[in-house]
């Protein structure tokens, strides 16, 4: 889960990371509030869940309260599109208001799980400020990494190397040390996925600052942090995939695409866009059932995946181990002749009672070719968009 | 003889709600032999008038000689159930259980490095083994057929969309193995084509792997020094768009290694058939075992 700038500042103050002073505004005139009682120069940055933001003017420098009023005022309400949202954006219904440092160095530090290692891993790089992909990729050997201990976490003598191995002042080494351990905790503690700071920055004076805080929290852990969970900000989320998130089913919606795909299992999800790739046709959404669905969560399902407008054709592709054929199929018809869906559907279903939820559905009347498996259905598939083709 | 499991297989199941009774009795039904149920309160009780119910593991294991669990209890307690599993000396121990926070997955194989107990999952199908009926997991029994092809996977429903594959194609299976797609995982890839290798039943092998991580990689790196035997291999999501739901960071760690044609390019490398489609590895499997 995605939570805010601002919200990933709260939680690094509770842990004792050092960042700027900052306030929260919703309002243009809190904004200025707080620039005058912040004073001198600030930065409005746009809250919204996207990277790329400075890019677009979603981050602007000012010199007085009224200035930032102003640039509160256009941002707050609109709508913010950066190389990392959809062509609509995400709303702007916050900004942050932070106090500029005089910065003699950005670097860079961030925690994610390393599934190889089994542990977190803590990278660092004093190439901050800049796109941090970009690095590894031309320069991998500028990127320091230091795996925690799953028992005893990061230990101080390392949290100390990568101060070090980022050529910290030797007056900063203490307090970047201190951020380094601090973070790793914030990263444990919060069962987050992912804590990036860029830049972590070191002052005129030698001290140290998160000065933008990244963090996502692991959506598996949020039943143990109640806390967590009501940061979500639902706004931040395309409309469908927040009706799949409510449904707790797994939809993710992909641009430039015409089928529609349900299936269940990422590996499944993964071959049935590969094979409609395959056909000749791109995925426009791809909605993964998971393992135990009942069927009111199929209906949900069906409904979403039709509500999305570039749907011209469903494929259904699913192998029922936990999850059962039969009450996908019902859960299926039901959604379909509620809504009285004349979208084709090609469906490949096996395992689990496939004799009876392929009954249901040839007994349905609804549009709907089987195919035996996943070469059958990319050979369907690409029949049935031939027949679509000719028939637009 | 069949790996990791077998006709010496005596299977506990932990957490009998509603899905783990579903496939407690499909598992019943393929012909594996489940002696223990553990649900705590239920002591005394017998699952389907049958089985034996008990509170805890250790008491499962000391009354019916369990050697094998398998874990349906919901994700907040799957860590403790594997935990309680190892700890009461199972060979075995298969969670299928989805959604364990990964950071429980951490601690878990942190915690059984240095114990005798084998883990695979969580979040798998299992284990399954048609010539001796042990089942142990959820891998549907009406879709295998005892043979020779060892079948390894990350992905759940792939591993089935594989074997279906087979048998259209006239081949049956020693042993079909989910190792789970998470990213933290107890049994990976090179930890099965080793026990492939040494099987006596399992003549070629069947290897689905999926973008992200590196783990295809190593298994390349075990093939090319270790495995005689043929292996057919897919790579799931060579159409996935980048990092959709990864932040930056979390693409680093690898980079380019996550992608399928950097896995692909591994395995050809160490001689691995590599079929460009999930799609055509029945066909693939057909063609190089003549």
């Amino acid at each position: 889960m995605n939570i805010h700038e601002y919200q990933a500042k709260a939680i690094l103050d509770k842990f004792g990371v050092p960042t700027p002073n900052a306030e929260v505004a919703s309002t243009a005139a809190e904004a200025k509030e707080i620039a005058s009682r912040i004073g001198g120069r600030v930065v409005v940055k746009a809250q919204v869940h996207a990277g790329g933001r400075g890019k677009v003017g979603g981050v602007k420098l000012v010199d007085s309260p009224e200035e930032a009023e102003q640039v509160a005022a256009s941002l707050l309400g609109t709508r913010l599109v950066t190389n990392q949202t959809g062509a609509s954006g995400v709303p702007v219904e916050k900004v942050m208001i932070a106090e500029t440092l005089d910065i003699k160095d950005e670097l860079y530090i961030s925690i994610v799980i390393d599934g190889d290692v089994g542990a977190p891993l803590v990278m660092a790089s004093t190439e901050g400020g800049m796109d941090i992909e970009e690095v590894a990729e031309s320069t991998p050997e500028k990127i320091f990494r230091v795996a925690g201990d799953p028992l005893i976490g990061l230990t101080t003598y390392h949290a100390r190397d990568i101060a070090l191995a980022l050529g910290v002042p030797a007056k900063s080494v203490r307090a970047t040390t201190k951020l380094i351990t601090d973070l790793y905790n914030v990263f444990v503690e919060n069962d987050c996925s992912l804590v990036e700071i860029n830049p972590l920055v070191i002052t005129e004076d030698d001290q140290v600052f998160a000065l933008d805080a990244k963090i996502n929290i692991e959506d598996d852990a949020l039943f143990r942090h109640p806390d967590l969970a009501a940061l979500r900000d639902p706004n931040q989320q395309d409309p469908l995939e927040q009706r799949a998130d409510k449904a707790e089913l797994a939809y993710v919606k992909l641009e430039g695409g015409r089928v529609g795909c349900m299936v269940n299992g990422a590996g499944l999800a993964m071959a049935t866009m590969d094979i409609t790739k395959a056909a000749g046709a791109d995925p426009a959404n791809f909605l993964d059932i998971g393992g135990s669905a009942d069927q009111d969560r199929i209906e949900e399902a069906f409904k979403i995946i039709i509500a999305d407008d570039d749907v011209e054709m469903i494929l259904v592709n699913l192998f029922a181990g936990i999850a059962r054929s039969d009450i996908v199929a019902q859960g299926i018809v039901a959604a379909a002749k509620e809504t009285n869906a004349s979208v084709p559907m090609v469906v490949a279903m096996r395992g689990t009672n496939a004799e009876e939820g392929i009954k249901i559905l040839a007994d349905s009347g609804l549009n709907i070719t089987g195919a035996p498996d996943l070469a059958g259905a990319a050979e369907v598939l690409k029949v049935k968009l031939l027949e679509l083709g000719e028939s637009n | 003889m069949a790996i990791l499991v077998g006709e010496n297989t005596r299977l506990l199941v932990q957490g009998l709600g509603r899905d783990g009774s579903f496939q407690a009795n499909r598992t019943r039904e393929y012909g594996t032999n489940m002696v223990a149920a553990v649900h705590p309160g239920r002591d005394g009780q017998k699952f389907e008038d049958e089985v034996p119910y008990f509170s805890t593991v250790a008491k499962a294991v000391e009354e019916t000689g369990a050697n094998t669990g398998v874990i349906f209890v919901p994700a907040p307690f799957a860590m403790d159930a594997i935990i309680e599993q190892v700890d009461a000396g199972l060979e075995l121990v298969v969670c299928i259980t989805e959604g364990v926070p990964v950071l429980d997955m951490v601690k878990v194989m942190a915690y059984i490095k240095d114990k005798p107990t084998r883990l695979i999952g969580s979040n798998c199908p299992g284990v399954l083994s048609p010539a001796s009926k042990a089942k142990v997991g959820i891998v549907p029994g009406n879709i295998v057929q005892p043979g020779n092809v060892g079948v390894v996977s990350r992905s759940g429903t792939l591993t089935y969309e594989a074997i279906a594959q087979l048998v259209q194609h006239g081949m049956g299976q020693s042993t079909c193995v989910g190792i789970g797609g998470d990213p933290i995982h107890g049994t990976t890839f090179t930890d099965v084509l080793e026990l492939f290798q040494a099987d006596d039943e399992t003549e070629a092998i069947v290897l689905i792997g999926e973008i992200g991580g590196i783990r295809e990689q190593l298994a390349a790196d075990y093939i090319k020094e270790h495995v005689t035997k043929p292996v057919v291999a897919a790579i799931a999501g060579s159409s996935a768009p980048a990092g959709k739901r990864m932040g930056h960071a979390g693409a680093i760690i690898t980079g380019k290694a996550a992608l399928a044609s950097e896995k692909n390019k591994a395995l050809e490398a160490a001689g691995v058939h590599v079929v460009e489609s999930p799609a055509l590895i029945g066909a693939k499997m057909k063609e190089v075992l003549g």
